[in-house]
């Protein structure tokens, strides 16, 4: 399976996602530059997290205008995998693959630290390797993680089990604990939490990687005849 | 030339835990008559003369790229530059 890890200017965590796929996972990946204007050849694509264009305007508000943003919304309409963290996950709803917003933490403080999540819906390509309800350790590190919908949204989301991950102790204010949502087919996937800085025991758990190892495993499900 | 005044504003329904901040200093500071504070954007964006419809570019961009309508609201003014 081929990855493409989008990087723009800005972009921090691009190397961290880099390592996690090449290194821990074992596939293949390369880096994507902003200016370009297609995704062919990729199996699947993954926005890392940062501070793209500096958070100017908004988070991620520039970077939807980055030329890669046609091809990945081409890319997710065709049902191939999309991965969202943190900035890219700021990135995606302002793009408007994925619904809602994500405001100002709560207490006004960035956050850089590991926290528990609850894996809500083990079904999706990005899950599947987790137990129903699975509490993980994955880090955060973020400002600007407080998901924020309407309640007409909110009810869609819960009726379609689009909630994946949430909090067990909130730690920026996030309706209904909210941590990561999936969009309605079930291909694009969005997390404020770093699955990829959490890819090997030795840098304190390796929880993240099941995330990636299930995009994989649906892959080759779908991909290799056995 | 024209001169545009954007006004970037948080929808009523969101919390702005900046303007909250805001509003217990000013208390502090002696102002308790302060009944609330909420932070948003002015942006000032100048355009050369143009033969489009400066209504329509201006609702564009703010629909496109200046405002998140998810969370905000925007209005602007025009004035001859």
């Amino acid at each position: 399976m081929k990855f493409a890890v989008l990087v723009f200017p800005g972009s921090n965590c691009d190397v961290d996602m880099y390592h996690a796929i090449k290194d821990e996972l074992g596939e293949e990946v390369e880096y994507v530059w902003h200016t370009a204007t297609s995704l062919d050849g990729f199996d699947g694509a993954l926005v890392p997290g940062g501070f793209s264009y500096g958070d100017y305007l908004r988070c991620g508000a520039m970077a939807n205008q980055s030329n890669i943003m046609k091809a990945l919304k081409e890319f997710a309409a065709a049902g191939k995998p999309v991965l969202g963290v943190c900035n890219g996950f700021q990135i995606l709803t302002e793009a408007g693959l994925l619904p809602g917003a994500l405001l100002r933490n709560k207490n006004l403080k960035f956050m850089c630290r590991p926290v528990t999540l609850t894996v809500e819906n083990n079904n999706t390509l990005f899950t599947n390797e987790y137990a129903a309800g699975e509490q993980i350790n994955i880090p955060i590190a973020h400002g600007e993680g407080n998901y924020y919908c309407d309640d007409e949204t909110l009810a869609t989301l819960q009726a379609n089990k689009q909630i994946v991950f949430t909090y067990d102790n909130n730690p920026n204010g996030s309706l209904e604990n909210i941590a990561g949502i999936i969009n309605e087919q079930g291909n694009v996937l969005g997390m404020m939490p770093h699955p990829e800085r959490a890819a090997n025991e030795i840098v304190g758990g390796a929880d993240g990687l099941k995330l990636f190892k299930s995009i994989v495993k649906q892959w080759r499900e779908q991909h290799v005849n056995n | 030339m024209k001169k545009v005044k954007v006004y970037v504003t948080l929808k009523e329904s969101i919390l702005d835990p900046q303007g909250s901040a805001v509003k217990g200093s000013l208390e502090k500071i002696g102002y308790g008559e302060v009944a609330d504070v909420r932070i948003g954007k002015f942006l000032e964006v100048t355009i050369a003369d143009t033969d489009r419809d400066i209504d329509t570019i201006v609702k564009e961009m703010c629909e496109k790229m200046l405002a998140n309508t998810v969370i905000e609201n925007y209005r602007y003014e025009i004035e001859e530059a």
